[in-house]
């Protein structure tokens, strides 16, 4: 069983790591979570995403947060990837699966999955 | 929506997005019904807002002219048997002390419910989107009761370590897991 001093021994070994993060946030994952989003599946893919990005040991450098309806509905899943500098990038109609291809290829590769972009042509 | 935990999740972000900072999520199994409810001290709603709720043309969002949650929610729960019940103080009205209640029964024998599917997901996700709030789950059931504090979890892990750290995510969602385990 889980057990609270198991907590507390995660909380002593964070406490070293907190004081070395800075306020991370080069890449920001941004994923609906309204109706829309909830209904489409979106809550897989956020915790994919979440898993993933700490696997990666990514998680200083990238914030996974959620929003609310972005507005297109019928493309949900919909996750924003902002990045400094960078233009917004929007991915459409995620899975699980997916998500851990754009932490893999786009988060830490650099290169944006173009198919799964609102852009593709292939919607 | 497939799994009524999808519905939790759905009817609790709006006590997120009322901005409350303290959310109650209670799901209680007795006999053949499930009683559902959220409760929050978020900015609440005026009467002529509850009144709307159950219209799905009716919303005071931006991004798009439907609002779908508490139909769906309705939905489920009408053509079950059950009833859906909102209460809510606005905070102009009630500035000491305002929210909203929601609660909704289902009858879970009834051929129109659905599975509750992954209980532990909603609450890791709540959690995940704003763990700045003090979320209350609780789920009785005949063999015993699944809950968790996030005010408790936090007075233990104090200011530094915030709960949407990756490690206190899969704490919380092995705990959760292993709780509704240890009462099969």
């Amino acid at each position: 069983m889980k057990s609270f001093e198991e907590l507390m021994a995660i909380k002593e070994k964070m406490k070293d790591k907190v004081a070395l993060r800075n306020a991370g946030d080069d890449i920001r994952v941004v994923v609906g979570m309204a109706t829309c989003g909830i209904a489409a599946g979106a809550r897989p893919v956020l915790n994919a995403f979440v898993e993933a990005v700490a696997e990666a040991g990514l998680s200083d450098k990238v914030t996974v947060t959620q929003t609310g309806c972005i507005g297109i509905c019928q493309y949900e899943p919909v996750v924003e990837i902002y990045e400094k500098d960078k233009e917004k990038v929007t991915y459409v109609k995620m899975t699980a699966d997916k998500a851990r291809e754009v932490v893999e290829k786009h988060i830490k590769g650099g290169a944006v999955i173009a198919d799964y972009t609102i852009g593709a042509g292939t919607l | 929506m497939n799994e009524f935990s999808l519905y939790v999740l759905d009817i609790t972000m709006n006590s997120v997005r009322a901005g409350a900072t303290e959310i109650e999520v209670k799901l209680e199994e007795k006999d053949d019904m499930l009683y559902f409810s959220v409760t929050d001290n978020g900015c609440g709603m005026k009467a002529e807002q509850v009144k709307n709720l159950k219209d799905p043309f009716f919303t005071t969002r931006k991004t798009r002219a439907v609002g779908l949650g508490i139909p769906f929610l309705t939905m489920l729960s009408e053509q079950t048997g059950g009833t859906v019940e909102i209460t809510s103080r606005h905070e102009e009205e009630y500035p000491e002390e305002h929210g909203t209640v929601i609660s909704a029964s289902f009858n879970k024998e009834h051929i129109d419910f659905i599975p509750l599917g992954d209980m532990t997901g909603t609450v890791v996700t709540l959690i995940q989107g704003s763990p700045e709030i003090d979320f209350t789950y609780k789920h009785i059931m005949s063999k015993g009761t699944v809950s968790l504090s996030c005010r408790e979890l936090k007075d233990m892990l104090g200011d530094e370590v915030s709960l949407a750290s990756f490690e206190i995510l899969e704490w919380i969602k092995e705990y959760l897991e292993e709780s509704y385990e240890s009462i099969k």
